[in-house]
């Protein structure tokens, strides 16, 4: 008995103080050094705290959240990040739902196949799947070929390393983060409420705007804070994809550490960053309780 | 020997000849600030088939986990065969419980799944299956031992699930809603089944149903439970034919109620007013005049014909509907004080001539089918 | 028209998720250099992935990361999934669900960071970890992809009966035995797609992997993304292409596998 107990409180704790020591801790971390002085020595801040004279003496300051309140570059950066994630989810949306309705509104079979079609890219590299965009959208790419050939256009469009690649590769690339939670909402849908609608003299169109897009609404939620969260960070798409003028916070964090190798600064970003986040993942959570109760 | 007769020829519940099986004392279980369990005392003798009855969230369930030990009691205690089970881990009792779900191991086969709890008790496997195989073929399962538990059907599954409930021959077998997954005609057959067990392994089974027919059938003796409360214990006859509260009338089987207050309570008349006009019943004690209290009569108990009828109460009526049942019909007879009542009459063979709609009618009744409930 | 809509939208939105995959895979067959000229069919590429020992170097490490980093969040995760799903007494467990979904919805850039500046902080501190590599990343990919593990299994657990595990307590199997004997059987479809989600992730991760490794310890994404950076080389389609080839023939042969499965 006291050996089933012992048993449980190793699993209780083992994944707990991996993630308290892995997780939470690095948070506090990041907190104590986005208050610290950037300095040139090895690691590269000034510490928190000091015994001077057997007195404790604290070195708290907020200089860098003020630097970044000054420089512009970075409220730009915040900006120009929640603008891009915002644009993407909206396209992402325009473009995930139709499929998703319609892969749910498929006969079982098709379904499943149509199903394991959106899963079966996330299997493969994302990095990689993000470059194939490189050699598509290139000036002397295949979409310019293609459209020079068909005399489209006359001279190669420009859209590598502009804004429009970088929401390219972010719908491409989280569209199955949109059309999973989505594609899980309707299919529960319950076709005889469509049945009803018709039956009582709605027309297609308003019974979908009626019925089917109000009780989907859980699903778009998730769906889109399931990408908008993720793309408000993110680095590999703008780097690749996006040109020395697009700005996001992801990839300024990452200069800001590998380029200027400026700790404190990078960690007062990243504070932002995680504050900024809060509102869409409690948006999400209760998206995601409300979910469950439907 | 008093240990060759079975529990309801014994009867030891009438005079405390005996000392309890299982002692259940003041058990309470909170789920929050709601008493799922609320101060239930219970007793229950060797060799009986209790049966905890009562409808769904009545705590019937929960209080058969804290036997099994699957819930830990808020307060109260329980004793089986005289062993005080605080304390006492689920896999250390004495007691086997066979689920409503069945609980099959669906990755292990018919006979690993019997098997599985003489193997944890340390019984050497060539024993262990020579058992299983015996146990198999009294729940007449032999041929199936290699299958997988969603080979088979939901009446197989069901003698799998008692089989592994046992095979460890426990003291004490907790059924939950044993019957409730199969369909009508397989639940009877099975309920008779189920009692030739019981019977032949001497076991103490505790079955906890909603089912007030299934009660019936099988037990020795029903508790009614409702909200979380022991209502009323006793034998099936006791409980049907003198309920002790509107609650317990209401149902088990199908009654007729009359509101009223008491008019004459002397100890050679007993008379009840009711909307319906006076209700004559026998004589009871420790009832004053202006009493509130109900008069509950079963409609078989209920005579019904178109000429006026000798008896100790009658009233007059207008069918409004009747359903034929096919050895019976069941009329409902609306009263001029504007109730219902519901009057069974047992069909004759060639009634050329039925009561039908819309008819008036005589209704009568003794003083003794009227059973007086003062909750 | 009205009809006609969303099949038309469903095909492109395919033709979309897909066509960027069938150009790499064509054009690691082409035998020029250049994406817009064809050169002819060839499987030079392939060869010159092979004799590249910085890519095969780095796709060796990722491959023991991936495998090391998925069995052991696998190990973690199902205990978190336990802990959350079954044990019903403990404390705080609304705490640990908050802390399991962090990493789910953290940017990786935040979690490679924060974690980069624990390990600089231990090292000053207690002198472990002695430098930045291979134990590292494994330390931030079992972080990361324990949270994802431990989601699968824990809706696996959820939708399992209660009651199959109570049964076998009921039948006298200690706590423990009842784990390997029913739950861990009965949860191992969930154990194998927690593993495999988990070792995709760790092969795929370029950003946390890059804040926490240190010289000498190269993954393969770190490796893709230098060359990737400087334009496209033909040589990363050969590699795209043996992904996708490996990924199909296993999702066939599983789905396969879930077709035998009597069910």
């Amino acid at each position: 008995m006291s050996n089933s107990k012992l048993a449980r409180r190793f699993v209780i704790a083992v994944p707990n103080i991996w993630l308290i020591l892995f997780f939470m801790i690095p948070f506090l971390v990041v907190l104590k050094i986005s208050l610290a002085e950037p300095r040139i020595a090895i690691p590269p801040y000034s510490p928190l705290w000091e015994w001077v004279n057997g007195e404790i003496k604290f070195n708290i300051n907020f200089e860098n959240y003020a630097y970044m309140w000054e420089d512009t570059l970075y409220i730009n950066a915040y900006l120009s990040s929640i603008k891009i994630a915002a644009i993407s989810t909206l396209l992402t949306l325009l473009i995930g739902y139709p499929m998703a309705h319609y892969i749910a509104r498929s006969p079982e079979p098709k379904r499943s196949i149509l199903l394991l079609l959106v899963i079966l890219p996330f299997w493969t590299s994302f990095l990689l799947r993000v470059y194939a965009w490189i050699g598509i959208l290139k000036t002397k790419g295949i979409l310019n070929a293609v459209l020079l050939w068909a005399g489209i256009i006359d001279e190669p469009l420009i859209i590598m390393q502009t804004d429009i690649a970088v929401y390219i590769g972010i719908v491409y690339t989280y569209l199955p983060f949109l059309i999973l939670p989505l594609y899980a909402n309707l299919v529960k849908l319950d076709d005889t409420l469509l049945e009803a609608s018709r039956d009582l003299g709605a027309s297609r169109i308003s019974s979908f705007f009626r019925i089917t897009l109000p009780l989907s609404m859980p699903g778009i939620i998730a769906g889109c804070m399931l990408v908008f969260i993720p793309v408000l960070g993110e680095y590999v798409i703008p780097a690749l994809l996006g040109g020395p003028d697009t700005l996001m916070i992801g990839k300024v964090l990452w200069t800001e550490y590998f380029g200027n190798r400026d700790w404190p600064v990078a960690s007062a970003v990243a504070i932002v960053m995680l504050i900024i986040m809060l509102i869409p993942i409690m948006v999400l959570r209760r998206a995601q309780s409300k979910g469950a109760e439907i | 020997m008093a240990e060759e007769l079975s529990a309801c020829e014994r009867r030891p519940w009438v005079e405390a000849t005996e000392t309890p099986f299982v002692r259940i004392k003041g058990i309470t279980k909170m789920f929050g600030d709601l008493a799922a369990v609320d101060d239930v005392s219970l007793d229950i003798y060797r060799g009986e088939l209790f049966c905890l009855l009562g409808g769904s969230g009545c705590g019937k369930s929960t209080l058969l986990r804290m036997l099994a030990g699957f819930e830990t009691p808020t307060a109260g205690t329980i004793e089986i065969d005289g062993q005080d089970m605080a304390g006492v881990a689920a896999n250390l009792r004495p007691t086997n419980m066979m689920f409503q779900s069945y609980a099959l191991f669906p990755h292990m086969s018919v006979e690993k799944n019997v098997a599985y709890g003489l193997l944890r008790e340390g019984v050497p496997k060539p024993e262990a299956m020579q058992r299983t195989a015996d146990m198999l073929s009294m729940v007449k399962l032999d041929g199936f031992a290699n299958r997988k538990p969603h080979q088979l059907s939901g009446g197989q599954q069901q003698r799998v699930a008692l089989a592994r409930s046992l095979i460890k021959q426990p003291k004490l077998l907790l059924l939950d809603e044993p019957l409730g997954a199969l369909d009508k005609k397989l639940r009877e057959e099975t309920q008779f089944e189920l009692i030739r067990i019981q019977e032949d392994l001497g076991v103490t089974f505790i079955v906890v149903t909603h089912d007030q027919e299934e009660a019936m059938t099988l037990s020795t003796r029903i508790g009614v439970m409702d909200a979380g409360k022991i209502v009323q214990v006793g034998e099936p006859r006791e409980i049907y034919e003198t309920p002790n509260s509107k609650y317990v009338a209401d149902f088990i089987g199908s009654v007729n109620i009359f509101d009223g207050e008491v008019d004459v309570a002397a100890p050679d008349l007993m008379r009840v007013n009711t909307a319906e006009g006076a209700i004559v019943c026998e004589p009871m004690a420790g009832l004053t005049a202006k009493q509130k209290l109900h008069i509950a009569v079963r409609p078989e108990r209920m005579q019904l014909s178109r000429t006026p009828i000798e008896a100790a109460n009658t009233m007059r009526g207008m069918v409004m509907e009747v359903a034929y049942m096919g050895n019976l019909s069941v009329y409902r007879v609306q009263l001029p004080g504007g109730q219902c009542l519901k009057v069974t009459a047992a069909n004759g063979l060639h009634d050329e001539n039925p009561i039908t709609w819309d008819e008036e009618v005589h209704i009568g009744w003794s003083a003794a089918a009227s059973t007086v409930l003062v909750k | 028209m009205k009809l006609r809509f969303t099949p038309i939208m469903a095909f492109l939105g395919f033709v979309f998720l897909y066509g960027p995959i069938f150009s790499l895979v064509i054009y690691s067959f082409n035998k020029s250099k250049l994406v817009t000229v064809w050169g002819g069919w060839s499987t030079k590429w392939y060869g010159e992935l092979f004799a590249n020992e910085q890519i095969m170097d780095a796709a060796w490490l990722s491959l023991k990361i991936g495998v090391t980093s998925a069995s052991v969040a696998t190990v973690f995760g199902t205990m978190m999934a336990m802990v959350l799903v079954r044990f019903k007494k403990v404390r705080g467990r609304g705490l640990m669900g908050g802390m399991i979904t962090g990493p789910l919805v953290m940017p990786d850039v935040i979690i490679g960071l924060s974690l980069l500046l624990l390990f600089v902080s231990m090292q000053s501190l207690i002198g472990w970890p002695a430098g930045r590599g291979l134990t590292t990343i494994l330390i931030a990919h079992i972080t990361f992809n324990m949270a994802f593990v431990t989601v699968v299994v824990q809706s696996r657990l959820s939708d399992m009966d209660d009651s199959i595990e109570e049964a076998a307590l009921d039948l006298g199997a200690s706590p423990t035995r009842v784990f390997f004997d029913i739950t861990l059987p009965m949860i191992t479809p969930a154990l194998i797609s927690g593993w495999l989600l988990a070792f995709t992730l760790s092969l795929d991760d370029l950003v946390i992997s890059s804040f926490v490794s240190g010289p000498g310890a190269t993954t393969l994404p770190m490796v893709i993304f230098s060359k990737v950076r400087l334009g496209v080389s033909p040589d990363i389609n050969a590699l795209a292409s043996l992904i996708v080839l490996v990924v199909s023939v296993g999702i066939v042969i599983s789905a396969i596998l879930m077709r035998k499965k009597p069910k």
